[in-house]
């Protein structure tokens, strides 16, 4: 347990020191480039920090905005633990919103709870289904899953804008997006009027889930397997486009619960385009977990506050929200580039002369023949 | 007055996490001489090469060449110093020629362009000062492995090297070619080279060297004794710290009936035929031994005997049942895999030992129930394992890369066995693992076989092949060219047939 805990907090791949360091560093640098530009760093982190948590208000906004986050970070998470980079979750998360809406606006008389897990379950399906599609593309023709998962992403959404302005369009609408979901497929507010819901536990809830499903049971252990070793689970018996078909279904199916979560949450309708990147940004939360399933957890809240933030940040001073963006950026090339921070550190170390050794540098690593 | 010694170290320390790999050792290489530097895996003598090549660097000790003091910080130093070192695995380009894998950071220029005529020249003339026997304008894919390893050697020598290392030199070649290796050292210590040969065959060190060093545990335990003095039983205890049999063994007494049956066997990749009409077949309570240079049809033949690969055309038998389908019947068939290369294929080394010891039977009702992993069950089961098979590891739980290469090989048996297969695909089952390990593994198969299993071996290791084996055979380009009974051929005659220098049923012509 103990070494557990060490091999956590080392500065390696992965660990929890890396992307908490990441973050900080990321913070400095995003000030330097804030003062560069001729903007006072401390009253942009100020405006941040108030509008992701200053008030009630503000939490529910960053919770809100980390909702999908969790989702999408844990989708392409999940995915990656089979060794599949699934970069559809955004056309997932679009087919999802479809699923859930169609069944939302059913007036099929039912009772809300049986109509809104029918309406999430619609979600799921529709995005597990899409995300089959591409994992069927590779397992029986070999394509790459990154390529088909991007391209499938452009067709979901084309294919969303059309239903929302043709056979979907509320009547009398001027935007683009369908008529309201009915009262009882709705998620409930938890703090109204503000849209945080309660899909935020079922995303926290997901995350435990997963880490859960990937422990314990038997196909969770052939996915790791084929994650960190695929010639070595063909051998073992294991079939592995199975496992990634099915992987791949999982992970799209998250990303359907976060479109579904959406539409019968924030937006209450279909809207074209209503995601702002959700399934794209769930990369950057993937890196900050570093590839952590309960990572995700953290890492999708820290980005949702940092959106939360950046609102704040555009309403109440002459800084532009982009700012945020540099954050989130510098956030994900810092994870990515755990050499980076090191050499980083290591300067930080050498301008210390006679400090303690805090880092077991990269010189440790090999072992001996 | 004593002469120059080529290579001198003192109290050479290289400390890693949580192993010292060399401790206080002191190393001498006189001029002109062949030093065996002895030692199992993990004794510390690559480690030990590899700070005098400038590849490691050490915590502490003094390295002298030729009586001077010297700092090796990287190979370029060294190089630049007279020590050139050839390791196990080449590092040639195959489609350029010989001369243009020698010269290679080294090119004589004139102008901007490489100027080839006098690189060839004297690439040629190094060839023919040692009787290398090769040309230096052929490409290197044309070359025998032996001669492959030669321009490895010449790559030291045009850069002007007075120290050879030789990382194992003789692991990947056949006995003749051994043997023309060993003409090749004599030629290059009449010269005045020294050299350094890293091994654990104790036979060739007696055979080739003047001196010899062992290493154990880090430490140097033997330092520079004369060779010619020394038995293999003798420096075997050296090297492993207690006595070890080194060539007993146990053939079959009862042998049954035809538990596998291979026939009609053809396969092709990108058009090339890899096994042509390939045939085999092995007895319960017999182990089948195939022989054979890497590289003719092994890797295939393994992969069609455990059902990961399909091939154009055979007919596979168990106990006189088809036996088709994918890797994972062949397993619930009862059929076994050592694989060959544990890294990829035997382990997902990321996983703890606990997951590795149950892979591929991860489905088995002990282990998995409605879809949940029984932990507790997969637990105890692993313990029990670990204790059973010597797994030198502190806990279960830790991960694989953790273990030395021997306790990785040791979990792999482990899995295979624990679940009693009729059959086993054996292939390369020592590679790479310490004396201790291979004994235990050796006991193991044998084991096995009393116990009435039949057992497939494909090895590189000749030796392994001649110890183990009931039936020993040979595979050249993709066929079995001989069989005979145990004890039948000597490491020569075999040899020949490794090389498809001589076919069944030839007389031996010398």
């Amino acid at each position: 347990m103990k070494q557990r805990l060490k091999s956590l907090f080392r500065l390696e791949d992965g660990g929890v020191l890396l992307s908490v360091l990441s973050l900080i560093i990321a913070i400095i640098i995003s000030g330097i480039i804030m003062a560069i530009a001729g903007h006072n760093p401390f009253t942009a982190f100020r405006a941040i920090a108030i509008g992701a948590f200053g008030s009630q208000r503000a939490i529910a906004n960053t919770f809100t905005q980390a909702t999908p986050l969790i989702f999408t970070g844990l989708a392409f998470v999940f995915a990656r633990k089979a060794f599949v980079i699934n970069l559809g979750v955004e056309g997932q998360m679009y087919m999802g919103a479809l699923g859930a809406a169609l069944v939302g606006l059913m007036d099929l008389g039912l009772p809300a709870f049986i109509h809104l897990p029918l309406a999430i379950l619609g979600g799921i399906l529709f995005g597990a289904l899409y995300a089959g599609f591409a994992g069927f593309l590779k397992v029986r023709f070999g394509s790459n899953e990154v390529v088909a998962t991007v391209m499938l992403n452009s067709i979901a959404l084309l294919f969303i804008g059309y239903l929302t302005n043709g056979p979907l369009l509320a009547a009398g609408s001027a935007a683009a997006q369908t008529e309201r979901v009915l009262e009882t497929a709705l998620l409930p507010r938890i703090l109204p009027p503000n849209q945080l819901t309660y899909a935020i536990f079922f995303a926290i809830l997901a995350c435990i889930f997963m880490k859960w499903f990937t422990d314990r049971t038997t196909i969770g252990y052939e996915i790791r397997a084929v994650g960190l070793n695929k010639k070595a689970a063909e051998t073992a018996g294991i079939s592995t486009g199975k496992v990634i078909f099915i992987t791949l279904c999982i992970s799209g199916a998250i990303a359907g619960f976060a479109g579904a979560s959406q539409v019968l949450g924030v937006d209450r309708r279909l809207i074209m385009g209503f995601s702002p990147g959700f399934g794209f940004a769930g990369i950057a939360v993937s890196a900050l977990a570093a590839n952590n399933l309960l990572g995700v957890i953290p890492a999708g809240i820290v980005f949702g506050a940092m959106r939360a933030g950046s609102m704040e940040l555009a309403r109440t001073t002459s800084i532009p929200a982009e700012f945020s963006d540099i954050i989130q950026a510098m956030v994900v090339l810092l994870v990515a580039s755990p050499l980076l921070v090191r050499e980083i550190l290591k300067v930080n170390q050498v301008a210390k002369k006679g400090g303690r050794k805090l880092w077991k540098l990269s010189s440790k690593t090999s072992s001996p023949s | 007055m004593t002469p120059i010694n080529a290579v001198e170290m003192r109290g050479m320390v290289k400390d890693y996490p949580l192993v010292r790999a060399v401790d206080n050792v002191d190393f001498t290489v006189e001029q002109g001489e062949i030093h065996s530097l002895l030692g199992e895996n993990g004794a510390g003598k690559s480690t030990l090469m590899n700070i005098l090549y400038g590849m490691t660097r050490p915590d502490s000790g003094e390295i002298y060449l030729a009586g001077q003091p010297v700092q090796i910080r990287r190979p370029a130093d060294s190089i630049a110093l007279g020590v050139g070192m050839v390791h196990q695995h080449f590092m040639l380009t195959p489609v350029m020629t010989v001369t243009e894998n020698v010269i290679i950071g080294n090119e004589p220029t004139r102008g901007i362009f490489t100027d080839y005529k006098k690189a060839n020249a004297e690439v040629q003339e190094l060839i023919d000062k040692y009787g290398f026997h090769i040309s230096a304008k052929a490409t290197v894919e044309s070359l025998s492995v032996g001669q492959q390893q030669r321009v490895e050697i010449l790559k030291a020598l045009y850069r002007k090297a007075n120290v050879l290392i030789l990382d194992e030199p003789t692991a990947v070649l056949t006995p003749q070619e051994v043997k023309e290796l060993f003409v090749v050292m004599r030629e290059l210590k009449a010269a005045g080279k020294s050299i350094i040969l890293i091994t654990h065959k104790l036979r060739e060190t007696i055979e080739v060297a003047d001196r010899v060093s062992v290493l154990r545990g880090g430490k140097m335990v033997t330092s520079g004794v004369f060779a010619k003095d020394c038995d293999a039983s003798q420096l075997a205890l050296m090297m492993v710290g207690r006595r070890v049999d080194l060539y007993s063994t146990r053939r079959s007494q009862v042998v049954g009936e035809t538990a596998l049956e291979v026939s009609n066997l053809n396969l092709s990749r990108r058009g090339v035929p890899i096994l042509k009409n390939l045939s085999l077949h092995v007895k319960k309570g017999e182990i089948f031994g195939i022989a054979g240079i890497e590289g003719n049809g092994q890797t295939e033949l393994i992969e069609v005997l455990t059902g990961l690969t399909k091939p154009d055309s055979v007919t596979l038998k168990k106990d006189g049942e088809p036996l088709t389908g994918k890797p994972a019947d062949f397993l619930s068939n009862g059929v076994g895999h050592i694989p060959e290369d544990r890294l990829t294929r035997g382990l997902v080394v990321p996983m703890s030992i606990e997951d590795n010891v149950i892979l591929g039977y991860h489905k088995r009702p002990a282990f998995s129930r409605r879809g949940l992993r029984r932990t507790k069950a997969i637990r105890t089961y692993a313990a029990d394992k670990v204790k059973e098979f010597d797994v030198r590891t502190p806990n279960a739980k830790n991960l694989c890369s953790s273990l030395s290469g021997g306790n990785q090989q040791k979990v792999v048996i482990a899995r295979v066995f624990s679940q009693n297969p009729d059959v086993l695909i054996a292939a390369q089952p020592t590679r790479g693992v310490d004396v201790s390990a291979q004994e235990f593994i050796y006991s193991k198969l044998l084991d096995l076989r009393d116990m009435g299993k039949a057992i497939i071996l494909i090895s590189a290791d000749l030796d392994e092949v001649r110890r183990l084996s009931d039936r020993v055979s040979v595979i050249y380009d993709g066929q079995i060219v001989a069989e005979s009974k145990a004890d039948v051929w000597d490491e020569m005659e075999i040899g020949l047939y490794m090389t498809g220098s001589k076919q069944a049923g030839e007389e031996t012509s010398e």
